[in-house]
């Protein structure tokens, strides 16, 4: 059934999407590992992670669309449940290491020995196997997201203090995952990466597999999210959005509805930070600033929140503009990214998508209304000419 | 007539024996002082504490003199003398007049630490009769500290003509501290150690501590007891400088977020763009401070005086620009302005960056706000205590702005029912404008203070912009005394989290804190009732 609900009564431009994303998770390893340099259709070596570290981001403000677009939950926290991925798979990381630290300490992590940690904290047992760290990446943000959920939504937090308090949890983590006492590097986080899998992570090859799974998991999160959208709880939720009292008068159980969204948002955030980590090679608490959960929000509103397809192509653009802006003039992409906050709250508020499909739609109804009304006169024609044509026999006669 | 003479008699008698106690003493130190030329280094602190002893006038500056090097005195041993300031000359230590008949193989008098030690005890006990209140107390709080039986004569007698009440009781502890080592009588002894209990500090613990070591027996329960309350009355002063402490960083709390609690509290408008208001009123500050030390110097320590006006029109102008070009737009729409504010807020801080530069700016403190001064056990300093009274001050005058003035029924009106506003015929957008840039005003105030005790970067609002959402959410929405309350207990709470958690997980705690209470009272502490909530 859910194999069912999966593959069947996708709208054709979200085929269309999972079809492109798949074809790059094909084409921009096999460009860079196959095709010679020099030839035009080679992909340089500098441009694979940066090209999946993009679609980590897409990933993660697709994460955040399902919450933002289909339910109304602005969470300024995001950021979060993606550090909290990329932690998780960071541990994994460091602990695969081993002994080829600076102090080659075959069990504790660099950052551990040099401050004079003589054994390894509880919670980043298990985190050598693979198997472990996936789980974690997943169930650690899921988790938060969770008991975060279920106390502000039961409580009936909403709109701008949910936003608030959101952004005080990121917050709060990135004051904690500041400290050194917590075990995680402190302010440097995790870094120094060797293997992952047993590949060496700064591999041209790794690094190409990395970028097919990051295309992949974005591919089936969109297949994902557009099940759950076109499913009936998807209806439901839109109706959250819209008219929260109305649908609980209605008899449905809201606080749940909320639940399972933002939960499975949380996770599908932890993901997108757990395939950054490898691409980007560093993990540090800077990516709990609540700056950078506000960032994802624009990525999301540029494109266009409530379709799937919107916060995909924003997270691309926005993040591509930034990396041509901050390479040519780094000292106005501060007031191109605050320019585009404004101009895409005043002038786009549908997002790049949402306003082209608008658009389409508007027009697909004037051609329709056209049509109808072409058809109309046709017809009125047509009975004229066809009452001309009986009377002509009569005058002729 | 012959009243006059007597008198006059008298005094002739009285100078005539003064000048010649005075000869004579001079004669009685000359060995006293020629024993600093000694070999030894005990020999010679001997001879100082022989020479401090003596009480002669003299005996100061002849300490001060060796201290600085000056002396010197044959290797053999013998007469010491003064080196003469310009040439090579020596002098007689004791009158200053020119040498006469000097030994060839002088040299200078050695000092090591321990005998620099003698000198500075000698000189501070000396100086306990100096006329110089300063140096008075200094020297008994230095007898406080090391407390030698050997001064309590010394110290009677300075005690006998002491006249500052603070120098006073210096020299009281510092005599009780010697009468506890000295085999004083129990009453003597009983009586100093109330003496010392009296003073209640930190000193007073450690004095007690260490006699009830070697107190007699029957001492020993009254220095328990004395201990026992000194240690209570401490932690209640650690308590009130904790509170002291809260209610400074509550004003500064309250100051980032007042400003707040007009845009959010009674507008609805979510301004990410606030604490960016605050860095521009820190950097105007900045701008004021070098404008007055290039036109009127000597007016430094009125800079304040001209930069919160300064600041408050500026940032308010700044803020009344906003709301005509952007936030009008997308009223109703909380979420957007979120985002549109945020946006501003990064112009905003890019702007500041590119004009000013990246690094901090220096902010002076004006005189009046330098320094700390002592309230019972409270250490206060003077930048903090104004901080407080000037956050009251804002948070009073904007309580009868609001509740006063023709404006703020315009205000309050316009939030409460906006149409019925406008049909009584208020400029309903011009009300908006005007409230928006009152907020922005008073956050361009908020930066002036806070640029005297943080760093003015452009990033100096990022830092408060959390915390004010967190006060105004906590104390509230749409109600001044809310955020009031919220600043302070916030601040306090924080302060006394501190000394258990650290301030990082202090900070993180009350964090935590704040999420798990808006789930038990989503409106905050004061919540509005009545149909605009639901809004």
């Amino acid at each position: 059934m859910i194999t069912h609900m999966l593959f069947s009564r996708h709208e054709t431009k979200i085929l269309w999407a999972v079809a492109l994303i798949l074809l790059a998770a094909a084409l921009v390893p096999l460009a860079n590992l196959l095709i010679p340099e020099g030839s035009a259709f080679h992909v340089p070596g500098y441009l694979v992670p940066l090209l999946g570290k993009y679609l980590c981001y897409a990933l993660l403000a697709l994460a955040l669309d399902l919450v933002w677009g289909y339910c109304g939950i602005l969470s300024l926290g995001h950021g979060a449940f993606f550090a909290l991925g990329g932690y998780a798979m960071g541990m994994y990381l460091m602990r695969q290491i081993g002994d080829r630290g600076v102090y080659a300490n075959p069990l504790l992590p660099d950052f551990m020995v040099f401050l004079n940690w003589s054994e390894l904290p509880w919670y980043w047992y298990g985190f050598n196997h693979f198997a472990f760290a996936a789980l974690m990446v997943l169930l650690v943000p899921g988790l938060l997201a969770f008991v975060f959920g279920w106390f502000a939504f039961r409580s009936r937090v909403t709109g701008v203090y949910l936003s608030i308090i959101t952004q005080a949890m990121t917050y709060a983590l990135l004051l904690a995952f500041f400290r050194n006492e917590m075990g995680f590097g402190g302010n440097n986080g995790l870094t120094d990466f060797k293997d992952i899998l047993g590949f060496n992570v700064q591999a041209a090859g790794t690094r190409a597999t990395l970028f097919a799974a990051t295309a992949i998991a974005l591919a089936f999160a969109l297949i994902l999210s557009s099940a759950i959208v076109r499913s009936k709880y998807g209806k439901v939720l839109v109706g959250v959005r819209d008219a929260e009292s109305r649908t609980r008068f209605l008899g449905y159980r809201v606080e749940n509805m909320k639940l399972f969204i933002f939960t499975l948002s949380g996770m599908m955030a932890g993901v997108a930070g757990a395939l950054y980590v490898p691409q980007v090679g560093i993990i540090n608490p800077g990516e709990f600033a609540p700056a950078n959960s506000i960032e994802v929000v624009i990525w999301t509103a540029v494109g266009g929140r409530g379709t799937l397809i919107g916060p995909i192509i924003g997270a691309v653009l926005v993040n591509f503009g930034k990396s041509i802006f901050t390479a040519a003039f780094p000292e106005f992409w501060l007031f191109a990214l605050g320019a585009l906050f404004v101009a895409t709250t005043l002038f786009l508020p549908k997002g790049v998508v949402g306003t082209v499909q608008q658009f389409v739609a508007s027009r697909k109804e004037r051609r329709q209304a056209d049509a109808v009304e072409q058809a109309y006169q046709n017809k009125a024609a047509a009975k004229v000419e066809s009452q001309v044509a009986t009377l002509k026999p009569q005058a002729a006669e | 007539m012959y009243r006059a003479i007597q008198t006059f008699l008298v005094a002739l008698c009285l100078l005539v024996s003064c000048l010649a106690t005075c000869l004579r003493a001079q004669e009685d130190i000359r060995p006293l002082v020629d024993a600093l030329g000694a070999n030894s280094f005990p020999q010679k602190i001997e001879a100082v504490k022989a020479l401090s002893a003596s009480g002669d006038a003299k005996v100061a500056e002849i300490l001060q003199n060796l201290s600085d090097g000056k002396l010197y005195a044959p290797k053999t041993g013998g007469s010491v003398y003064l080196a003469a300031p310009t040439d090579g000359a020596y002098l007689d230590v004791l009158t200053g007049a020119p040498a006469a008949d000097v030994p060839g193989n002088l040299a200078k008098i050695k000092l090591n630490n321990g005998l620099r030690g003698a000198i500075g005890a000698a000189l501070s006990q000396l100086t306990l009769l100096s006329p110089d209140r300063a140096a008075r107390l200094a020297a008994s709080r230095d007898l406080l500290k090391d407390a030698d039986p050997d001064n309590l004569d010394l110290l009677n007698s300075a005690l006998a003509q002491e006249k500052d009440l603070e120098v006073k009781a210096t020299m009281e502890a510092a005599r009780a501290v010697i009468l506890l080592k000295t085999d004083a009588s129990a009453e003597d002894k009983k009586a100093a150690i109330d003496t010392i209990a009296a003073r209640g500090n930190r000193d007073a613990l450690t004095i007690l501590t260490a006699a009830l070591e070697n107190a007699p027996q029957d001492l020993k329960p009254a220095i328990e007891q004395n201990i026992a309350s000194i240690k209570t009355s401490l932690a209640a002063w650690d308590v009130a400088q904790n509170v002291w402490y809260g209610l400074s960083l509550g004003s500064v709390l309250l100051l980032a977020a007042i400003g707040l609690a007009i845009t959010f509290g009674v507008m609805g408008i979510i301004n990410m763009a606030h604490g960016e208001m605050v860095m521009l009123g820190a950097y105007t500050t900045y701008v004021v401070q070098q404008t007055v030390a290039s036109v009127a110097p000597g007016m430094a320590d009125y800079t304040l005086a001209f930069a919160v006006p300064a600041a408050f029109l500026f940032t308010g102008l700044v803020g009344v620009g906003i709301e005509r070009s952007v936030i009008r737009f997308l009223y109703g729409r909380p979420l957007e302005t979120l985002l549109a504010t945020w946006g501003i807020s990064l112009v905003l801080q890019q702007a500041i960056r590119t004009i000013f530069g990246p690094t901090n700016r220096q902010v002076d403190n004006p005189s009046w706000m330098s320094g700390a001064f002592d309230v019972g056990g409270l250490a206060i300093t003077y930048n903090r205590m104004w901080i407080v009274v000037f956050s009251l001050g804002v948070f009073v005058a904007l309580l009868l702005l609001l509740k006063r003035s023709k404006f703020g029924l315009q205000m309050r009106a316009v939030t409460q029912n906006r149409r019925m506003a406008s049909s009584m015929g208020i400029r309903t957008p011009w009300v908006d404008a005007l409230t928006f840039g009152l907020g922005s005003g008073i956050a361009g105030m908020a930066g002036v203070a806070l640029s005297q005790i943080d760093n003015v970067s452009p990033n100096l609002g990022q830092n408060y912009i959390i915390d004010s959402f967190m006060v105004v959410v906590f104390g509230g929405v749409g109600n001044l005394w809310g955020t009031l309350v919220g600043a302070l207990t916030l601040g306090i709470a924080n302060k006394f989290l501190e000394p258990y958690a650290g301030a990082v997980l202090g900070k993180i705690l009350i964090l935590i804190f704040i999420i798990l209470f808006i789930q038990r009272r989503p409106r905050g502490l004061f919540a509005l009732k009545g149909r605009a909530i639901e809004q």
